[in-house]
């Protein structure tokens, strides 16, 4: 079988004496949504930053198409078809939406022309074709995050990182977004989706990877994780799993 | 054959200077490491005070040293008024806004003085100006005497404002965590202004200390500024020990340098090193990691 | 094609203005006003483009300035030739600067402080050494022949000039439609989420910088041809810094025609006090200090931004949204 697409091998970051990532290990196939879940602070946006360039890695390997990309810098990565969202959204404020898209399309595309048509065909798939030429910063939260994933869309990559894309959503927003993010993947991205939101990765990933204190303590199915004690102890505490368990009998 | 007591005495000479470089680079540090912006104004309100001194004297006949009373508070008012007036509210969010409002002051105030005063160069004549202690092998000036114990009090009374009155942990709080300080009720924009003011009450402060050895123009605090921004980035932006041991050390090396390299030279060796700190370790040997 | 009717038309204005003036005074004055929209226009590729303040410009018009004055003076080369190497001098020191700056990463305030170091250093060292004339300065050889790059008529030197800036017109619209200005612009709006998009952040802006330098650098070239002299104090004085910076942030950084509308204004502005009051050192300056406090504090876009926000404000009032343009491919 052939190699996934990104495979993270034992990656670890340091920060003076905090260890945020410890040992972390991960693969992503291709038509896949992957996710990464875990409580606060355990080390899922700095891995997601090791991963797209934005911080080394102090111990561990990033290997993307078969090749090793550790430590390469963020626009060399994307070149290769890496792209990603962040978690605090950020929109070139004083630009258009479809300027803002432009940006990403330019990546693979020279030509204005052939540049903007991409941002318009990418602007109306993620729902915002009526607001393509309003300052981005008019934006509500919802058309922001869709501006996020439209503008790391436009670079064409292969392998889609997405920082808490859901985060500040209302239910019925982030029923209308993931029919968005499972077409992509269908299309033949491959997908890592850090999310908070249980309902949504309960319902769209298939693979779940859960991250505590920057160790990866389980990892199967959405159905597996869930029931998994660790991962109850994990988010709820020590001892939550035997007292859920004693309280269901 | 270069006597190691003429190196001594170019090096105590140096301390003396540098004590108040300190002085401006502290008043210099303290807003950065609060407002988190560089006061390219600095120069152009030392020169400002270093007119109100002259004046000061020449009009009432006030001794500097006495005439600190005055300016300090004067000067601590205005950097209040121009930071909580002015320059806070230009920055529209964007701190390279900030950049180019302290720019504008310092244009318009050096300008101003060099229109209302032309650039004659003024000096006050002093009794004690000239006085100088003996050590046998150099003379010190009693006025950089004066200055070096005097800055050093400043920067003891700095500290203990900081450490002690309420204004003072605020304004390490704002510097610290500002969005945390203002749900916590500061009110960050009159922090902002204090502490701008009493950078500025700093300069007035170094105006009076060097009048007495130095000269007026309109564009003498530019001499100045810059060493003190190399000071301040040596030191790293918003460190006070930072900034006296930068002063200190800038002023030795101004003084050696000078005396082998010649005066002009020696400020290019500063402003090298300058741009050799900027590029290798911006943070400088005390401030935080960017 | 379109977008560059307006410079057309304005560079066609413009350069009808000595068949009607013939005063050499205004003459003069147009002619450094147009130098100064020069050195300005290259301060705008850098700074309003691409969001990094200079605060030491001076060192590319110095640098080209120099690098003419001592070709022709001392070595006695041909004034166009030296003029084309004085651009290309003044694009050296901007790759320097630049590539020293960027690649320690260098943002804002700390851009800002050593690019003003830079052009200090600069110009003690020009005010001391002896090749640039140190405290004197290098005075051209008076040789007004067309050869010499020396006109009789200043008529002809305000054309050389306005050739210059309509050239520096079309360098700002060229970069506004193409891959790198686009490039650029997301590189000043947001450094970080350019580069996840695939931006070479440190190499965009080395090349706005070299773009920038030698565009500054003709403007010094410019003057040490028209006053035939050139010294440290006049090549890396900070008034060259100031007015680079000031022309574009007051008529509108980041636009094509801020830095021309700017100097204009600031210009102007410099000229009609020294009328009033008298030609009194400092007032120009002090005047454009408080412009641009003023204009910081309240109009941060500049007087083109300014304009166009009224324009867009008008515009929704009275014209429906456009819809998208038919046959462009859907998904």
């Amino acid at each position: 079988m052939a190699e996934p697409l990104l495979m993270v091998e034992g990656v670890s970051r340091r920060f003076g004496g905090l260890l945020a990532v410890n040992a972390a290990s991960l693969s992503a196939p291709a038509t896949r949504i992957t996710a990464l879940i875990g409580p606060n602070g355990a080390g899922k946006t700095t891995l997601f930053a090791v991963i797209s360039g934005f911080l080394r890695p102090s111990a561990g390997r990033v290997r993307y198409a078969g090749e090793d990309v550790t430590g390469e810098p963020p626009h060399r990565l994307a070149r290769r078809g890496i792209a990603r969202t962040f978690q605090i959204v950020q929109p070139f404020a004083g630009l258009t939406v479809r300027d803002n898209i432009l940006v990403g399309a330019h990546l693979r595309h020279r030509a204005r022309a052939a540049a903007l048509a991409i941002a318009e065909e990418i602007g109306h798939e993620v729902g915002l074709g009526d607001v393509l030429d309003r300052p981005a910063h008019t934006l509500t939260v919802s058309g922001r995050k869709r501006l996020e994933l439209a503008r790391a869309l436009a670079t064409g990559p292969k392998l889609l990182l997405l920082d808490e894309v859901l985060a500040g959503l209302n239910p019925s927003e982030i029923r209308d977004f993931a029919p968005v993010i499972r077409t992509f993947c269908a299309g033949g991205i491959a997908v890592v989706m850090i999310e908070h939101v249980m309902q949504a990765v309960m319902s769209l990933a298939e693979h779940v990877y859960v991250l505590a204190e920057g160790r990866v303590i389980a990892a199967g199915s959405p159905g597996e994780v869930a029931a998994d004690p660790a991962v109850v102890e994990a988010y709820l505490g020590h001892g939550a799993a035997a007292k859920l368990r004693s309280a269901h009998g | 054959m270069l006597s190691p007591l003429i190196l001594i005495s170019a090096v105590l000479n140096g301390l003396l200077i540098g004590a108040v470089y300190a002085l401006v680079a502290l008043g210099l540090t303290l807003i950065y490491g609060v407002l988190h912006i560089i006061n390219f104004a600095h120069g152009a309100l030392l020169s400002a005070a270093l007119f109100a001194a002259f004046f000061a004297y020449q009009k009432l006949g006030l001794d500097p040293y006495l005439a600190t009373f005055l300016l300090a508070p004067g000067f601590f008012a205005l950097g209040y008024a121009l930071q909580r007036f002015i320059i806070g509210p230009a920055s529209h969010g964007d701190d390279r806004n900030m950049l180019l409002v302290t720019l504008g002051l310092a244009v318009l105030i050096e300008n101003a003085l060099l229109y209302a005063f032309r650039a004659d160069t003024r000096t006050i004549d002093l009794a004690y100006g000239f006085r100088s202690i003996d050590l046998g092998f150099t003379f010190l000036a009693v006025p950089r005497l004066i200055s070096f114990v005097a800055v050093f009090a400043v920067a003891l009374a700095l500290w203990l404002i900081m450490s002690f009155t309420d204004t003072g942990k605020a304004i390490r709080a704002v510097a610290k965590e500002k969005l945390g300080a203002e749900l916590a009720g500061i009110d960050v924009a009159h922090i902002y202004a204090m502490t701008f003011g009493l950078g500025t009450a700093c300069v007035a402060l170094a105006a009076c200390l060097l009048i007495p050895t130095y000269y007026v123009n309109p564009s003498a605090g530019n001499a100045f500024v810059l060493i003190a921004f190399t000071i301040v980035v040596l030191g790293g932006m918003g460190s006070v020990p930072g900034a006296l041991i930068g002063g200190l050390l800038i002023g030795v090396v101004e003084s050696l340098g000078g005396f082998f390299f010649g005066e002009s030279l020696g400020q290019v060796g500063i402003f090298l090193i300058f741009i050799a700190v900027l590029l290798l370790r911006p943070r400088g040997l005390f401030g935080a990691s960017a | 094609m379109k977008a560059f009717l307006p410079i057309a038309i304005v560079v066609a204005g413009l350069a009808c203005v000595p068949l009607f003036v013939h005063s050499n005074v205004v003459l003069n004055f147009l002619l450094v006003t147009l130098m100064i929209a020069l050195a300005g226009q290259g301060w705008n590729i850098l700074g309003g483009y691409g969001g990094q303040y200079s605060f030491g410009h001076a060192a590319f018009f110095g640098a080209g300035a120099y690098t003419t004055a001592i070709l022709q003076a001392h070595y006695g080369v041909n004034a166009w030739l030296g003029f084309v190497a004085g651009v290309a001098a003044g694009a050296a020191v901007g790759a320097i600067i630049g590539g020293l700056a960027f690649r320690a990463g260098l943002r804002s305030s700390y851009f800002a402080l050593v690019t003003l170091a830079f052009a200090e250093v600069l110009r003690i060292l020009t005010s001391v050494a002896p090749i640039t004339g140190a405290g004197v300065g290098i005075l051209i050889k008076l040789d007004l022949r067309a050869q010499s790059f020396q006109f009789q008529s200043r008529a002809i030197f305000y054309f050389v000039i306005l050739a210059l800036v309509a050239i520096a017109l079309i360098i700002a619209q060229l970069l506004e439609r193409s891959r790198f200005g686009v490039w650029l612009i997301a590189v000043r709006e947001n450094e970080d989420a350019a580069m996840a998009l695939g931006v070479d952040a440190t190499a965009v802006k080395l090349g706005a910088m070299i773009v920038s330098a030698a565009i500054t650098a003709a403007a010094g070239c410019f003057y040490v041809q028209y006053f035939l002299f050139i010294d440290a104090g006049i090549a890396y004085g900070t008034w060259i810094s100031i007015e680079a910076l000031l022309t574009p942030i007051i008529g509108g950084v980041g636009t094509v025609f801020g830095a021309l509308v700017g100097a204009l204004v600031v210009k102007s502005l410099g000229e009609g006090a020294k009328l009033v009051t008298g030609d009194v050192p400092g007032l120009d300056l002090m005047i454009y200090g408080a412009v641009l406090v003023l204009v910081i504090r309240f109009a941060p876009r500049g007087i083109v931004g300014a304009l166009a926000d009224i324009y867009a404000h008008v515009t929704r009032r009275f014209v429906a949204p456009r819809k998208p343009a038919a046959g462009v491919a859907h998904g």
